[in-house]
């Protein structure tokens, strides 16, 4: 931390800080320890927080379900058991309702999306200097534990969910088709690039909104629970206790929309016209 | 918000979890789950049908508890016919034996009186014949007079 008493604005900008490790511009490897020397670091840094984060948490979702999947029996289900098989059922009626092709990744995917957003969110539920102050009694300086308070982390699944897009679409129309839908609608094609302007930036907002949905969401929510954190000791629980009950429902909420657009996206790739 | 290598990190996990996840968690899972809703909708069918089975049992029991009711009524019915014949032939029997009875005493009574007519009469015609004998004192032939004695002793 900045300093034995920081000043809000110091704290704030503390918490609001990824363990960033990358190549210092004097040529030495290391860790970030200013918000400045973070953004000098470029593009070939990495948060190391968020990436251990989502991965422990990626891993926890894959350990549980795996140990499901491999304890399934066709009887009466454990309490695992049956949790999973709530999720699955859950995803499975999403992907059913809507999305009328058929593949074995899309169901997968959503229930991957779901638990693994759901998990990361669920971090934000956290008070905010728990971990934190731990890792520093350890020595590190900064850590954030929501990973979808991280802009990389939301962009990172949704370019690969875009590039699922591209791939089904061209999969299932050939190129000529999504060349065509891209260029040859809804003006015909005399307006070709008109039209691709049009479609072209139908195209690329889907990984944008996706990414920036779920960080703006998530990155507000932390944003309010650092600013509660703020205050004196003696009020924080009459506006955190409330803000993190309405905060379940909004993380809920964010990994299913999260999920159901990936869904959507691909349905509407895998549909010919 | 520093865009950087974290974002491509991101998407290689992500894309190891999903090919995880759609690799060994999910059709363990679904399989199960349909194998499971295979058993029920077994077990549901094998209840209807145990259901209907029993129906019929109890039907056709219902069916052989009239019948058994039926015989076990017509079987009293001959009993009760047959208790009566068999008084009446008891009483029939009865009252011929009775008549037979009565008819052989008659005739053995009978027999008895005119046994002891017989004898009385034999002993009349002795007593007279002696009585005769001693009026008369006389000697009388008894031979002679024994057929007129008989002749007497048959009128009595």
């Amino acid at each position: 931390m900045a300093g034995a008493n920081p000043t809000p604005s110091e704290y704030i900008q503390h918490h609001l800080q990824n363990l960033t490790y990358g190549l210092h511009p004097d040529g030495t490897m290391g860790f970030a320890h200013t918000a400045k020397e973070a953004a000098e670091m470029g593009f070939w840094a990495v948060h190391v927080d968020t990436l251990g984060w989502s991965i422990f948490l990626g891993l926890i979702f894959i350990f549980m379900f795996r140990k499901a999947a491999k304890l399934a029996t066709t009887g009466v289900p454990g309490g695992l058991q049956n949790f999973v098989e709530i999720m699955v059922e859950f995803v499975d009626q999403s992907v059913k309702d809507t999305f009328h092709g058929r593949s074995s990744l899309i169901a997968p995917l959503g229930l991957t999306i779901f638990c693994w957003v759901f998990l990361m969110n669920l971090m934000d539920l956290i008070p905010v200097d728990f971990i934190p102050t731990l890792f520093l009694l350890m020595g590190v300086e900064h850590m954030k534990i929501v990973p979808t308070t991280d802009v990389n982390a939301t962009l990172g699944m949704s370019i690969s969910v875009f590039f699922l897009i591209i791939y089904y679409s061209i999969k299932v129309k050939g190129v000529s088709g999504f060349v065509g839908e891209l260029t040859l609608q809804p003006f015909g094609k005399w307006m070709m690039p008109f039209n691709l302007l049009l479609e072209g930036v139908g195209l690329i907002a889907k990984p944008i909104s996706l990414a920036l949905r779920l960080f703006g969401n998530l990155y507000a929510g932390e944003l309010i629970f650092i600013l509660i954190a703020i205050m004196p000791f003696w009020v924080q629980w009459a506006l955190s206790v409330p803000w993190a009950i309405f905060h379940i429902l909004v993380i809920t909420l964010q990994a299913f929309i999260f999920m159901m657009l990936t869904i959507v996206y691909l349905s509407l790739a895998c549909e010919d016209h | 918000m520093n865009l950087n290598l974290t974002l491509i990190g991101q998407a290689i996990s992500f894309a190891i979890f999903v090919w995880f996840c759609m690799k060994y968690v999910w059709p363990p899972v679904t399989e199960a789950m349909q194998a499971r809703q295979k058993k029920i909708a077994d077990g549901l069918d094998a209840a209807s049908r145990a259901a209907r089975d029993l129906e019929l049992a109890q039907e056709k029991a219902t069916q052989q508890l009239r019948e058994g009711k039926e015989q076990a009524a017509l079987l009293i019915e001959q009993a009760n016919k047959r208790a009566n014949q068999i008084v009446d032939e008891a009483k029939e029997t009865a009252r011929s034996e009775g008549a037979r009875l009565i008819t052989a005493a008659q005739a053995e009574i009978e027999q008895e009186v005119s046994r002891a007519k017989e004898e009385l009469r034999a002993q009349v015609s002795t007593l007279a014949l002696k009585g005769a004998e001693q009026i008369l004192n006389a000697s009388i032939d008894g031979k002679a007079h024994a057929e007129l004695v008989e002749k007497l002793a048959a009128e009595l």
